[in-house]
């Protein structure tokens, strides 16, 4: 296409007054119309509305644009809605810019408005250069294996197999343990109903006997590679390596609780834990009358600065349990702040206080002093410290993220957050799946949960898999990377450096090659070639040129 | 595989029932997605940023609307509520009442010429009443539908038989006046319950002066105040004067754990407020925020770490105690009157706004659509789930999610509707 040819319309957005508030709309238009093959230019209130889209529609075809750019927010949210809109006017989507005059320009200089308004001219310069330079790309079709495979035997991996088996698909639940049903198995009673744990348990012999269900035990993954649709996954049991091959993976590996060893003179006897107080509920051997249970020990601390989520709950669960069952008993629970969000868990919070369950808050620069037969803690109300008698103290240890967290997040390719816990693509919006396609997470190794947010999560995860069971094909990103085999001399640099295994060798040849499915566009490769062999297309060198030299003033 | 024949009809459009339509229609399922409102989007749309990652909500919200209405397999009915349920899982027939729009649908453009020349003025629900929509109208500007609607109730034509003047502006013939009220009949596999939530109004609470003073305040009043597209254009003033407030306080649990109101928790409170004290303060670096609560619940991902970042960063002081009453100075400044638990002494604090977390209640027609579904309700009236499987109801084949079922957060609602499409998807391959 010769450059006569080429017609950009450029859609300029005010978002409200995120950036029309700040930057001069109107300047920028009446710049933009000055650039080189720029066909048309104008604003729009909120691009992304319907009316915006409708609009870039229109003057697509009206003007007949061959290359569209939207100055507004971020590519991140935004650029699949804008992709498509010019899909649908008959534009192929690679011929489509983004430039962020928001995130990266309004709201940062909101007190600089004309050095802000200078500065979304170069952007805008800078990317209708680019844009001149775009090339049609083509998504890749892929087929999709109908089945999925679920890590971990808990309660959230069990359900999730169940709720995708259930819509008759394949699914392989992979436990690393002798049997199934995880942290379950070592509780007494469950809240808000305190019903018997092994209720919620009698989910194992659904999963184990449903007919679309293998469930691997003593279990582990020892490698899995592939793709969305097509993953395959080697799993080691009993010496023996299996390779199964799935569609989509959801990860539900639970996490495990801190040991209590080092905290307040632990010494399992009198000072136990709170699963350890299950373990004696179960045998009905509580003999202690006097009870202190002392809440956030290891955690809400400098070496661990989050709240565990469920151990309010349990803890105020054994209480009462204990209490109906001894209503002489004294316990005092020593909290931080109770964690007894929404109806049922603050009604059954109010239940424990109406039982006569003591609670007192404790400041962290001023935590109990276990004595030998009574403990010390200062309480703020009263501004005084105040002695609890004890035959039996209970620590609350929190949920930490299981040790092979990181190897499994390094062969899913998928990250962590700061504590180890499986990091989702996105908290608000996208909270059971990850930045890599076809991959879930669900339960406590996304971050602590008790068994009704697991089964929720795990309902959610199965959800959101079958979104891609369900098809036959996928399309997945065109705008990849590609090798030039006449200048390739196969040192395997962007081999060694691609984050997503998407490069191999081909002997034959002596030169790398992209599996274009599992590539993702990131362009790590190419910056790493020394012999400049690769192309990623999309990001150029012509097209990131083009940008740095009209930007420094060149034409 | 089984073959799917049915339907789901999902009850409600706010981002529950959207993520729940869009699983759905992803997953290769008919959605018929019913909402009452003449624009899909519900509470989410009407916030200005989120916890704990202070997203613009719209901004991230929009996509997901544009999303819902191009989905080939989702059917969307505006303006509509469910009025009568009979069969069961697998073959429920329902009948929509589909209100009339009076503006054609197809033909409707989202110019905005009928607005500009409409001569009512109407209390703008979406905007908390703080500003006035004219009869002719779209709720907020990113609505979908991008389209009007006539509200019949407020409408010149309807209540005096006069005016005309949006038909003769419309350049477009999109206004009808002789549109009718709809029913419409379904015939679906499985529902999912989505219908969210409403405020408590803390008039009732006469300590704390709501009403009376003007700058007390409920979160979701100043969630607009402070927005971008809200009646002050995300200049941040207060009611009485139009000053630019410098002290804030919030004031969590105001109508729950309160067993003379709603003994319940509302979940969100503790974050929101947060949220609302920080974007303030990123308004204005001089905003200084008193946050009065009773616990402070943030045991969500991240969350315990947002309120540390809350009181570093962001000049937020957290406050345990329960306030007693709120007083008002000549200047119309309301003065906080509680008890400090470090010194047991009754204390008073001057501030320039007041902020009341008001708590989330159920809708105030639950009880009703609980009725008409046949699904049961807990002691508050939010719909009955299942103690450990919470998508479940009462009634096989109707599933919940979000807020209606329990308060609860965005991404807890979102993973809800996920699950709940999951479930109303096993249903219908069953069924």
């Amino acid at each position: 296409m010769s450059n006569e040819d080429i017609r950009i319309g450029v859609f300029i957005c005010h978002c409200g007054t995120n950036i029309g508030g700040v930057l001069d709309i109107t300047e920028l238009i009446e710049y933009t119309k000055t650039l080189p093959n720029v066909a048309y230019s104008a604003g729009n209130l909120y691009t992304c509305s319907e009316v915006g889209l409708s609009n870039i529609r229109e003057n697509i075809k009206e003007h007949n644009l061959n290359r569209v750019i939207v100055a507004s927010c971020s590519p991140r949210t935004h650029e699949p809605l804008f992709r498509s809109t010019c899909q649908e006017a008959g534009l192929n989507p690679y011929l489509f810019e983004m430039v962020n005059i928001r995130d990266q320009d309004s709201w940062v200089h909101m007190k600089e408005p004309q050095k802000g308004t200078e500065k979304a001219k170069d952007l805008i310069r800078m990317s209708v250069y680019k844009a001149s330079l775009l090339e049609p790309l083509e998504k890749m079709q892929v087929s999709v294996i109908p089945s999925a495979a679920v890590i971990g035997g808990g309660i959230a991996g069990m359900n999730a197999a169940l709720t995708l088996a259930n819509q008759s698909f394949k699914v392989s639940l992979i436990e690393k343990d002798s049997e199934l049903g995880g942290l379950i198995r070592h509780l007494h009673k469950t809240y808000p109903t305190n019903e018997d744990a092994s209720n919620i348990l009698e989910t194992r012999n659904l999963a184990e006997s449903h007919k679309e269900i293998d469930v691997y035990k003593s279990a582990t993954i020892e490698k899995i590679e592939g793709y969305v649709g097509n993953y395959k996954i080697v799993i080691l049991q009993e010496k023996k390596m299996i390779e199964i091959e799935v569609g989509a993976i959801i990860v539900a590996t639970g996490a495990r609780v801190l040991s209590p060893e080092g905290y307040y003179n632990y010494n399992g006897k009198t000072i136990i834990s709170q699963l350890e107080l299950e373990g004696l509920l179960k045998e009905n051997s509580v003999n202690a009358k006097n009870i202190a249970m002392i809440q956030c020990v290891g955690c809400r601390n400098e070496e661990r600065r989050y709240c565990s989520n469920i151990c309010c709950m349990t803890a105020l669960k054994n209480a009462i349990l204990i209490k109906e069952q001894n209503p002489d008993a004294n316990i005092t629970i020593i909290f931080r702040d109770i964690q007894a969000q929404g109806v049922t868990y603050e009604e059954y919070y109010r239940r424990a206080r109406e039982m006569g369950i003591i609670f007192i808050k404790y400041l962290p620069d001023k935590p109990p002093i276990i004595k030998e037969d009574h403990l010390e803690v200062y309480n703020e109300f009263m501004n005084q410290v105040i002695g609890i008698p004890h035959d039996l103290v209970v620590l609350s240890m929190p949920l930490i993220a299981n040790e092979d967290s990181e190897r499994l997040a390094k062969m899913l390719k998928v990250p962590l957050e700061e504590n180890n816990f499986f990091l989702e693509a996105h908290v608000k919006l996208r909270p059971v799946d990850f930045a890599t396609d076809g991959v879930f997470v669900c339960g406590s190794a996304h971050w602590p949960a008790d068994i009704s947010e697991s089964i929720s999560q795990s309902n959610a995860a199965a959800s959101r898999a079958s979104t891609i069971l369900s098809k036959e094909m996928l399309e997945v990103e065109g705008s990849t990377a590609e090798v030039n085999p006449d200048l390739c001399i196969g040192c395997e640099a962007c081999i060694k450096i691609c984050p997503y295994s998407a490069i191999s060798k081909d002997e034959e040849t002596d030169t790398a090659v992209v599996n274009k499915v599992v590539c993702k566009g990131c362009g790590v490769c190419g910056a790493s070639c020394p012999q400049n062999a690769i192309i990623i297309h999309h990001f150029t060198s012509d097209q990131i040129i083009a940008e740095i030299v009209t930007y420094g003033g060149g034409d | 595989m089984s073959k799917i024949s049915k339907n789901v009809m999902v009850i409600g459009g706010g981002i529950a029932g959207i993520q729940a339509s869009l699983d759905l229609a992803e997953r290769g399922i008919k959605v018929d997605l019913i909402e009452k409102n003449a624009c899909i989007g519900g509470r989410m749309a009407q916030l200005d940023k989120t916890f704990p990652t202070n997203d613009c909500s719209i901004c991230i919200l929009a996509p997901k609307l544009a999303e819902c209405f191009r989905h080939p397999n989702i059917t969307l009915h505006t303006l509509s509520e469910v009025k009568n349920l009979s069969g069961q899982q697998g073959d429920f027939k329902v009948k929509i009442f589909k209100k009339a729009r009076y503006v054609k649908e197809d033909e409707c453009i989202n110019c905005g010429q009928c607005i500009e020349k409409c001569p009512m003025r109407v209390e703008d629900e979406f905007d908390m009443k703080l500003r006035k929509r004219r009869a002719i109208y779209i709720d907020y500007v990113q609505g979908v539908p991008s389209i009007m609607t006539i509200d019949r109730e407020n409408c010149l034509f309807f209540t005096k038989n006069a005016c005309r003047i949006c038909e003769k502006v419309c350049e477009r013939e999109a206004i009808d006046f002789d549109q009718e009220d709809e029913e419409i009949e379904l015939n679906v596999g499985s529902i999912i319950v989505a219908t969210g939530y409403d405020i408590f109004n803390p008039k009732s609470l006469n300590s704390l002066g709501y009403g009376r003073y003007p700058n007390v305040v409920t979160a979701l009043e100043f969630e607009r105040l402070i927005s971008a597209s809200g009646p002050l254009g995300g200049h941040l003033t207060r009611p009485s004067d139009k000053n630019e407030p410098k002290k804030l306080a919030f004031i969590n649990c105001v109508g729950s754990r309160d067993i003379k109101n709603n003994p319940y928790c509302s979940s969100c409170c503790c974050m929101y407020t947060t949220k609302e004290a920080m974007i303030a303060y990123e308004h204005n670096n001089e905003i200084e925020t008193s946050i009065f609560y009773i616990d402070l619940r943030a045991a969500g991902k991240g969350f315990r770490e947002y309120i540390e970042r809350g009181e570093n960063k962001y000049a937020i002081s957290y406050i345990k105690g329960k306030v007693a009453k709120i007083l008002e100075d000549e200047q119309r400044n309301p003065i906080i009157v509680y008890e400090d638990i470090n010194t047991s002494q009754v204390k008073q604090f001057k501030f320039d706004l007041v902020i009341l977390a008001t708590t989330m209640v159920p809708k105030k027609d639950a009880v009703t659509l609980a009725k008409i579904l046949g699904i049961k309700t807990n002691d508050f009236n939010f719909f009955k789930a299942n103690s450990y499987y919470p998508q479940i109801s009462s009634k096989e084949g109707i599933f919940l999610c979000g807020a209606c079922r329990e308060p609860m957060d965005i991404p807890s609602s979102v993973v809800d509707a996920s699950g709940a499409a999951a479930k109303a998807a096993e249903a219908i391959m069953r069924g």
